[in-house]
């Protein structure tokens, strides 16, 4: 079995499975914990739109 | 009075002996099978949603064609790599027992795959030591 994802998609699965972890592991209450994933997967996300449009901006 | 004294001190002495098994019993549970360190301190939603991300996460860099580390001796970045391949417990043990993770190099996702497998590994590690840390008493 091969699986093809396009390199955005792969960041994003790597995003959220590493935010859900992280989620669980660094708050005490469920609440917590879900506002600590949305940011930990927020900033992944974000982080790689970031450096993309950087990458375009040093090639032109 | 004192017998009360006596049954509670008793209590108490099993209740930390029990707790101190499960501070050495659920992170390796946890290390072993993703999530069933949470999931024997009654942590099922957790567990559950730890179990998944490391199995996806696994699975998904196999399914890249990532790369799945033995033990060697050679560069300092293929130890790491095989230390956090050993973080999945059970599935690294599958993988290898199965030939499962020969490597692509002539597809750069399989690149992303081989971290994928590494880092499944990492987070598992990670969520066994939160399990150690329920167990002590440290995170309710």
């Amino acid at each position: 079995m091969t699986l093809e994802l396009s390199h955005y998609n792969a960041a994003l699965l790597f995003a959220l499975c590493a935010s859900t972890v992280f989620g669980i592991t660094q708050r005490n209450t469920p609440r917590d914990m879900l506002k600590y994933g949305s940011y930990c997967f927020v900033l992944f996300a974000g982080g790689v739109i970031v450096a993309s449009w950087a990458m375009w901006l040093i090639k032109h | 009075m004192a017998q009360n004294t006596t049954t509670i001190n008793r209590r108490t002495g099993e209740t930390n002996a029990s707790a101190g098994s499960m501070a050495t019993i659920a992170p390796l549970a946890g290390w072993l099978v993703p999530g069933l360190g949470h999931f024997i301190q009654r942590r099922y939603v957790r567990g559950a949603l730890i179990l998944a991300a490391v199995f996806i996460m696994f699975f998904a860099g196999l399914g890249m064609q990532g790369k799945v580390y033995s033990f060697n001796t050679g560069d300092l970045l293929d130890i790491l790599g095989f230390v956090g391949d050993l973080g999945s417990g059970v599935l690294y043990f599958l993988a290898r027992s199965m030939d499962w993770g020969a490597g692509n190099i002539h597809r750069a996702v399989a690149d992303y795959g081989t971290k994928y497998i590494v880092v499944a590994g990492l987070l598992n590690i990670i969520a066994a030591v939160d399990a150690h840390h329920i167990a002590i008493g440290k995170k309710p």
